[in-house]
């Protein structure tokens, strides 16, 4: 056990050390350090050890006999280790602390072997073998030791931690082994004893570790961890004494802390200490007042603004000791007294709140709030948006408006009063006056006023105390005193009236009341109640009295003064009575006994120098007695008694008002007179009724609410605005009561910021009634004698605001001040600044200031504020306000250049412009880096753009009509599409997200259906092509395939009677050759020609965006190609979004040409060795097709009336789901960009006259006339105009206009013009075939219906298999719209009777009546006849320039013109133009007799006219240029053919002509 | 037209992907760059479509691409700059491909190896019953363009739910911007040694 002695040999080392210095402690670090290590090796504590250790706690278990003994080692132990004896002095705990402790832990122990013991003995079986004497452990069994252990187990419940312990000693017992045992130590038994008791001084050293393991012992542990406190302070403290050697200290802290200091006390101070150190750091400010002259400079008596009369203002209020703790903290922190004011008090604003709410008052009746909260429907008014563009109106100069409020009207009389009536109107009146006053509280105010004189005088007297006002004093007194008397007299009156009106309004009160209970019922809700409001009697009386007292020795030292001047008075003229009455007594000694008795008679008289010198007599002493009488009397008069409760009047509304049926007879009937009485009002203007308000009924209250607001538009300055009060009775003529005049309110007063005022008036009409009503200006009384009788007029008060008007753009809409007649105005008055110096004098601040300056405004009065501030600013001259306020105010720090700067840089002009999305850069890809990069003539078309905006460029239109028209469709598309862009910007969620829909039934069903489908039907169904996303698209990507299928019907080549040379022509274009009915066409199959001859050889050349393609040479009039051509396409800029698709303006030709092999070959020998052919082409005619057709987009806009859009959402819905592939029109857009609903544009228009009279009997003919003019209006496509935006409709008059519409437009006035001639016409949509979806019109002759394409004039029977028009979707009327749901859609197979709702479903049916739309079409259409002398310079104009293109496009060649072949067509296209098909014939035989010898090819074209460009290309496009034969001539003329309206067909004959040899 | 005057040359490495929906499985990703219009691709391949991925065996369950996208731009303008936009797709319950999630982000200015971790999220259904439909019919809402995710116009329309992240690994190279008075980092080295050799999955 040597381990033991070693541990032991610790203790006593450590012992060693606590009775040492810090030298020591360095000693015992290396000791401390390996033992730390040792400790680590704590788990490998062999099994054996545990073993050996167990045995010996037998002898622990006997508490009896080694108790003491353990205890006592225990106990040393436990000290031993924290090495920290209480012995040394320099301990600061005391011995007998620590004897304490000592006792304590005694006691514990024994209370814990005591437990220990108990437990033990509870446990039977081990005990015998635990009381085995140590010695045995030797010859211990295993079977024993493993009993003990068992034991142990048990214990572990109480010991568990000290078990580990045990195992920690050991281990360290082992290792420890080295240091040689002393002598004389103690035993074994008792060695081990010691470290079995020995876990009470080291719970801390192995703290984590147990504590980890095991919290069984935690109540143990707690107990401990209480006896071990002391310990650890003093081995604090231990360390804290060597502060010397800190470095020690710290090198070894970490070891020292797990040893020795465990647990530290808090530290405590006592409270004396601490309260010592708080007042050192702490400042309590005081509670208690501060005295007035620490706040103030010293030597300076505080000062009472308020006492000087000066307003202050009622502070806020906080409390006492609030206050004064601020003072004082203040007054300690910082010693300027700039926190408090002249009086010494903090200074403070005044209380901001207001004492009444500034909430506009409601009325209470519940049908006023009504009114006032109901919604005033205004009719919509239609912009006209063409104005915008073509005319600028601006406002019409002196138009000035002026703004009349009329809210209401109130009788303050009114013959159906009732003497309540009467009454309350009385007592109402008076109630007002009250408030009012009471409002002002004069009184009051002069009350203090009078206080505040009075402690100035008094201060003024006394001058210790204000040695600065010295100089001034006798003066300001005086002053003063004057004021004083004039305030209070003035106080004086004040009060009584108050006094007097209250008594007046009890008096009203009491007399309603006695009324009321005699007539048994009552009129009017009013309620008056006297509140009484307790006064404190003492100080009541004390205040009085005070008052008193203060007057009555003003009034003494007022008559003391008087007296005192009065005897001077008298004594002077006593003296001069002496010096006259000894000259007298010297002149006439004789009469001295009389004059001696005159002085008697003027003494009491005012003494005063008379005529005749009398003796004056001394002026009366003033008496205090009688002085006082005065006082009390008025006093007793006017003012409330001591102690008298205040009373405050209150009139409520809350009385109830007797129904009718408890009244008597002559009241209901009084009652059902107001029923009957309704009032209006007349505004006059300058004498000129200008407008009237509504009548309304006279309420029971006699109020009227009108509530409402004239706007007048006037021109003239006003020179008088009345208002008229009418009143109707009944059924009667209505009676005019009063004339109210307003006046005319000042420049300044503007629309929302006038006051409402109440104007009074009074008629002076008689009226005696019949019942309760008391009548006007007639007398009445209130008693039943009849006596004290009142005679009352009609009067009342209107409710008005008269203001000016402001305009759209902010300016007050007020006539200039010249036009105004400056009134006289009143005489200087100092009270009234307006009246004073007149209301333009408000404006000129210098007179204002002056005026402020002599009248003496109280500065400080918050009704004198902003007028004050006004002239501060005003006067000032330094400050300057600025008449704006900024928006943005941050803008200019962002800014990194200025605005030129940023201008003049051409790149950032170009994102700019990019950015705003300007059509020419809209695109605009890889702006250069660099300024010097970007080439000036990028911004070229732009600049140009913008400067030709206004200009109208006559020379590509040679018609200005039609340069005007140009320019302004260029704006309306501008305007279109720049609010289309915005548009664009608002996204709908299916624009972004794409969703299934909600499957309904429907769907559901179809897709049950298609489960049992056919994979491969038979017959398949073109499917529809997906939808290419334009993602990632360039150029060569996108294709445009045409699909030539055939033809029909292509003219045939007509050999001459003579020749064998074939003559190529055509009269008509493809497309025209549809047009003519098909009887015309049979000619071309007349047998006359030998068979198999070949008469014509077509093909088909497409081209696209410069991209020419072409088909194989069919032969034959009906050609089959059946051929697919491809055309590559590109977007502009390389830009394949859809707007810019949309706004790709090229169209695709395709033209069909007749192919004609020359044989050239002159020479007939070689005719066997080879074939030289000349291949000419001849044009026979052309389809356009924009390509804006291809990629058509339509997108919509809504403004209609909301239940009709639904209505045509659902009715298109419900179309789309049945047929989709059917368009249904039910709205469209007009010019303005708002959605019309579409029969609004149907309505009958008349044609020109003109064309009616030209066929007055045939009108079929007429109808094809009109048509025909009709397709003389200029084909202009929406969706080219409005690039990829809409499809926009413009009405009749409009596309007259304009000369230029697409599809719909033509359709929509050639069907007006068919209803406008009584015939049955309805607009069809459909597809045809060239234009894609397009409109054409639908009439109804006797027996058929006839088809009319509106854009070629032309009309096809209903089963004409060349009708262009493939389908129909929709029938439209004036007045509904049909939807076609039968089973096909061509016009071959159906029905176009609409009244069968099985064919045609109608838009407007008994469910949804036909609301009666206006139509948007114009009343009537105004032709006026075109110019014929401009037409023809027109022709000339255009024959001159095709002629030079002509000449241009031939470069290499010479053009010579065959003037004779011209000549004759010029006269021949005129006959082309009357009768356009009949002529033909004679036209070639006429041709081919004039040119014998020649072979012509020629053919002319007509076309609306537009401009002259269409023209060229339609001339180029014949491609009669080309022609190079060498001797070829040509032949071009040119006719203009002037309808209405400039409406111009133009006709062109081109033809080349070789000379036949 | 314009001559270019200087290059960004934006050379980036989706190194890997690293997708982690809580039960998603057997993704794939489609991206694609959205950019100014004075951006302009000169190499690569702006839109593309990774390979599926599985999930992996270990403990994260990450989806991991591996997917490199090699591009580059050049550009007059720095208004615009590029971002990518992806969109991943895989299968659902019942087998059809919707959408798991779209993302955008922009190319790291600077340049230099980034790496960024992109919220995806999806547009929701308008209505419980169109939810239902959608997940029963396999066809949850998509964007009509993917694009739409890189820009701010008519997202107010939309309502959608998020749902995951992927990580991009950029390896960015930029050229003469300092040159052309852009200062985005970093001074452009001469010769930067194109991307670093890939790397295994990230801590």
């Amino acid at each position: 056990m040597k381990s033991k002695e070693e541990k032991v040999k610790i203790i006593s080392e450590e012992f060693i050390d606590d009775g040492e210095d810090a030298e020591e402690e360095r000693q015992k670090k290396p000791l401390k350090i390996p033992r730390q290590k040792r400790k680590k090796q704590l788990p490998t504590a062999s099994r054996e050890e545990m073993v050996l250790e167990n045995s010996p706690v037998d002898d622990q278990q006997e508490p009896v006999q080694k108790g003491p003994d353990t205890r006592l080692l225990g106990m040393t132990s436990r000290r031993g280790p924290r090495s920290l004896p209480p012995i040394p002095s320099a301990s600061r705990t005391g011995f007998a602390e620590f004897s304490m402790r000592e006792r304590m832990r005694e006691k514990l122990q024994a209370a814990r072997s005591k437990a220990e013991s108990a437990l033990l003995q509870e446990i039977p079986t081990p005990r015998p073998r635990r009381l085995r004497s140590p010695t045995e452990k030797e010859s211990e069994t295993e079977f024993g030791t493993e009993l003990d252990r068992e034991v142990q187990r048990t214990q572990q419940d109480h010991d568990s931690q000290g078990h580990s312990r045990v195992k920690f000693h050991d281990s360290v017992r082992k290792i420890k082994s080295k240091p040689p045992v002393p002598p004389g130590f103690p035993s074994a038994e008792e060695a081990y004893n010691f470290f079995t008791f020995n876990f009470d001084p080291e719970p801390e050293e192995s703290e984590e570790k147990p504590k980890a393991k095991n919290r069984h012992g935690a109540n143990r542990e707690e107990k401990e961890g209480e006896e071990e406190e002391p310990p650890v302070q003093e081995g604090d403290e231990e360390e804290w004494l060597d502060g010397k050697d800190v470095e020690d200290l710290l090198l070894g802290l970490d070891h020292t802390a797990e040893d020795f200091v465990a647990v530290r006390p808090a530290d405590y101070q006592s409270v004396h200490v601490r309260l010592q150190k708080e007042k050192e750091l702490l400042f309590v400010p005081s509670r208690r007042t501060v005295p007035t002259y620490k706040k103030l400079p010293e030597n300076v008596q505080p000062r009472y603004l308020e006492d000087e009369g000066l307003y202050i203002g009622a502070r806020p209020e906080v409390p006492r000791t609030n206050q004064n703790i601020m003072e004082n903290r203040l007054l300690t922190q910082e010693p300027g007294r700039r926190w408090f004011g002249d009086d010494g008090r903090i200074l403070a604003l005044p209380n901001p709140i207001k004492p009444v709410p500034s909430r506009p008052p409601m009325l209470t009746q519940e049908q006023d709030i009504k009114a006032e909260l109901e919604t005033l429907y205004k009719k919509a008014v239609k912009y006209i948006h063409r104005s915008q563009h073509l005319i600028g109106s601006g406002d019409a100069p002196g138009n000035f408006q002026l703004d009349i409020d009329i809210s209401g009207l109130i009788f303050t009389h009114h013959p159906c009063f009732s003497r309540e009536h009467v009454l309350a109107a009385k007592l109402a009146q008076l109630y007002d006056q009250y408030l009012a006053r009471r409002q002002r509280n004069k009184a009051k105010f002069l009350t203090d006023k009078l206080h505040a004189l009075r402690s100035a005088v008094q201060m003024g007297l006394n001058p210790a105390k204000t040695p600065k006002t010295l100089e001034t004093t006798p003066k300001t007194i005086n002053e003063y005193k004057s004021e004083i008397r004039q305030t209070r007299k003035l106080r004086d009156a004040e009060q009584e009236k108050d006094r007097t009106l209250l008594k007046t309004i009890i008096k009203v009160w009491k007399e309603m009341k006695s009324l009321r209970e005699f007539q048994r019922f009552t009129n009017t809700p009013l309620k008056l109640v006297l509140r009484k409001e307790k006064v404190d009697q003492k100080a009541d009386e004390e205040a009085y009295e005070a008052e008193i007292q203060a007057e009555i020795n003003e009034l003494l030292e007022e008559h003391t003064e008087e007296y005192e001047q009065r005897m001077e008075v008298y004594r002077v003229t006593l003296q001069q009575w002496k010096a006259w009455k000894k000259a007298q007594r010297a002149k006439k000694k004789k009469k001295k006994q009389e004059a001696e008795e005159h002085p008697a008679d003027e003494e009491r008289e005012e003494p005063g120098p008379g005529e005749e010198p009398e003796k004056p007599a001394p002026p009366e002493p003033v008496d205090r007695a009688v002085i006082e009488q005065q006082v009390r009397e008025r006093a007793a008069q006017s003012r409330r008694r001591p102690g008298e409760p205040t009373l405050v009047p209150e009139l409520s509304l809350a009385g109830s008002v007797t129904p009718n049926d408890q009244c008597p007879r002559v009241e209901v009937m009084r009652r059902e007179d107001i029923k009957r009485r309704s009032l209006f009002l007349k505004v006059t203007f300058n004498n000129k009724e200008v407008s009237r308000t509504e009548s309304r009924p006279l309420g029971a209250d006699f109020r009227v609410h009108f509530g409402q607001i004239f706007n007048l538009q006037i021109f003239n300055w006003p020179e008088s605005l009345t208002l008229q009060v009418y009143e109707t009775v009944g059924h009667s003529g209505t009676t005019l009561l009063a004339e109210v005049f307003l006046p005319i309110p000042e420049t300044t007063v503007v629309s929302g910021r006038a006051p409402i005022e109440e104007v009074e008036f009074s008629s002076n009409q008689h009226v005696t009634l019949d019942h309760e009503g008391v009548g006007s200006g007639v007398p009445f009384s209130f008693e039943a004698d009849g006596g004290n009788q009142l005679i009352l007029m009609t009067s009342g008060k209107v409710s008005n605001s008269v203001a000016w008007a402001i305009g759209e753009n902010g300016i007050p809409l007020i006539p200039p001040l010249s036009q105004q007649n400056i009134g006289f105005r009143s005489a200087l008055k100092r009270a009234d600044a307006i009246s004073s110096i007149g209301t333009s004098g408000l404006t000129d601040m210098k007179k204002l200031a002056k005026w402020a300056a002599e009248s003496k405004l109280d500065p400080n009065d918050p009704s004198n504020g902003p007028l004050m501030q006004l002239i501060s600013v005003a006067t000032s001259g330094e400050s300057y306000i600025p008449d704006f306020f900024r928006l943005e105010q941050l803008q200019q720090e962002f800014n990194f250049v200025s605005d030129e700067e940023l201008n003049r840089s051409k790149r950032f002009r170009l994102l700019l412009l990019r950015s705003q999305e300007v059509p020419e850069f809209r695109h605009y890809k890889q702006i250069p880096l660099y300024d010097r990069e970007i080439m000036e003539k990028v911004f070229q078309d732009y600049e140009k753009r913008l400067r030709d905006r206004n200009v109208i460029e006559t020379k590509d239109h040679i018609d200005t009509h039609r340069a005007t028209v140009a320019k302004y469709l260029q704006q309306v598309r501008e305007s279109v599409i720049n609010r289309f862009l915005i548009a664009k910007h608002h996204f709908l969620l299916s624009d972004l997200v794409v969703e299934e829909e909600v499957p309904n039934i429907s769907i559901l069903g179809l897709s049950l259906f298609k489960l049992a489908e056919q994979k491969r039907p038979l017959r398949p169904r073109r499917k529809g092509r997906k939808k290419v996303t334009a993602q990632n698209l360039s150029d060569g990507d996108i294709k445009l395939l045409v699909n030539i299928i055939r033809a029909y019907d292509i003219p045939v080549r007509k050999p001459t009677a003579s020749k064998f040379h074939q003559t190529s022509r055509s009269s008509r274009t493809f497309t025209e050759k549809h047009a003519a009915s098909p009887t015309t066409h049979s000619p071309a199959h007349s047998a006359d020609y030998p068979l198999g001859q070949v008469l014509v050889r077509p093909f088909v050349e497409v081209s696209f965006q410069r991209t020419i393609c072409h088909t194989t040479t069919a032969e034959g009039p009906n050609p089959s190609w059946n051929e697919e051509l491809e055309l590559p396409f590109r977007a502009p800029n390389g830009d394949y979004s859809t707007g810019s698709l949309q706004s790709v303006k090229d169209d695709v030709f395709i033209n069909i040409f007749d192919e004609v092999l020359y044989d050239v070959l002159e020479d007939d020998r070689e005719r066997g060795s080879g074939i030289h052919t000349r291949i000419e082409r001849h044009w026979l005619g052309c389809v356009k097709i924009p390509f804006s057709t291809i990629y058509f987009q339509a997108r919509f806009d809504s403004q209609e009336d909301e239940k009709l859009l639904q209505a045509t959402e659902k009715f298109r819905a419900e179309c789309a789901l049945k047929f989709p592939n059917r368009q249904c029109l039910t709205t469209v857009v007009d010019v303005s960009g708002k959605t019309v609903f579409v029969t609004r544009y149907l309505k009958p228009l008349n044609p020109p006259q003109e064309l009616l009279d030209a066929y007055p009997n045939n009108p079929q003919a007429t109808a094809e006339l009109v048509a025909r003019y009709v397709s003389l209006i200029p084909f202009l496509p929406d969706t080219v105009s409005f690039a990829g935006v809409c499809d926009l409709w413009s009405t009749s008059d409009q596309f007259l206009d304009l000369l230029a519409g697409d599809e719909e437009e033509h359709a929509v006035l050639l069907c007006n013009y068919f209803l406008s001639m009584g015939k049955k016409a309805w607009l069809v949509t459909g597809n045809a075939i060239p234009e894609g979806p397009t409109a054409y019109v639908l009439t109804r002759e006797q027996s058929h219906y006839l088809i009319w394409n509106p854009c070629s004039g032309h009309f096809y029977g209903q089963f004409d298999t060349f009708c262009p028009l493939k389908s129909v979707s929709c029938l439209i009327g004036p007045d509904n719209i049909w939807f076609n749901i039968q089973q096909y859609d061509s016009p071959l197979r159906i029905n176009f009777d609409v009244t069968k709702p099985k064919l045609w479903k109608s838009f407007f049916s008994r469910s949804l009546p036909y609301p009666g739309l206006s139509s948007v079409q114009p009343e009537e259409l105004i032709y006026q006849r075109t110019d014929k002398v401009a037409a023809a310079e027109l022709q000339d104009r255009i024959e001159k320039i095709l002629k030079e293109k002509i000449m241009d496009w031939r470069p290499r060649h010479l053009t010579r013109w065959n003037r004779y072949c011209t000549s004759m067509l010029r006269h021949f296209l005129p006959l082309l133009e009357r009768n356009q098909e009949d002529v033909e014939d004679d036209h070639r035989a006429e041709l081919l007799k004039q040119l014998g010898d020649y072979r012509f090819s020629g053919f002319p074209l007509h076309m609306p006219y537009s401009e002259v460009k269409p023209l060229i290309e339609a001339v180029y496009s014949t491609g009669v240029h080309n022609i190079d034969a060498p001797n070829v001539e040509f032949a071009l003329a040119v006719y203009v053919h002037p309808y209405p309206r400039n409406v111009l067909s133009v006709w062109i004959y081109v033809a080349s002509l070789i000379r036949n040899r | 037209m314009s001559k270019l005057c200087w290059t960004c040359l934006s050379r980036l490495f989706l190194k890997y992907y690293d997708y982690i929906f809580p039960e998603y499985d057997d993704l794939y990703c489609k991206y694609c760059f959205v950019y100014g219009q004075d951006w302009a691709p000169t190499a690569g391949l702006e839109e593309g479509i990774s390979q599926i991925t599985s999930k992996s065996q270990d403990a994260r369950r990450a989806l991991v691409w591996n997917f490199p996208i090699d591009v580059t731009f050049k550009s007059t303008n720095p208004y615009g700059w590029p971002q990518i936009v992806l969109s991943v797709y895989g299968p659902d319950v019942f087998g059809n491909d919707v959408v798991r999630g779209y993302g955008a982000v922009h190319v790291p200015l600077s340049p230099g190896r980034h790496k960024k971790t992109i919220p995806m999220f999806v547009p929701e259904s308008t209505s419980k019953l169109q939810k239902f439909t959608s997940w029963f019919m396999g066809r949850r809402p998509e964007y009509t363009d993917p694009k739409v995710v890189a820009q701010g116009e008519g997202r107010e329309v939309t309502r959608v739910r998020s749902q995951g992240f992927v990580t991009l690994l950029f390896n960015v190279v930029t050229k003469d911007m300092r040159k052309l008075g852009y200062d985005t980092g970093p001074p452009d080295t001469q010769g930067v040694s194109g991307p670093s050799p890939p790397q295994g999955l990230p801590r």
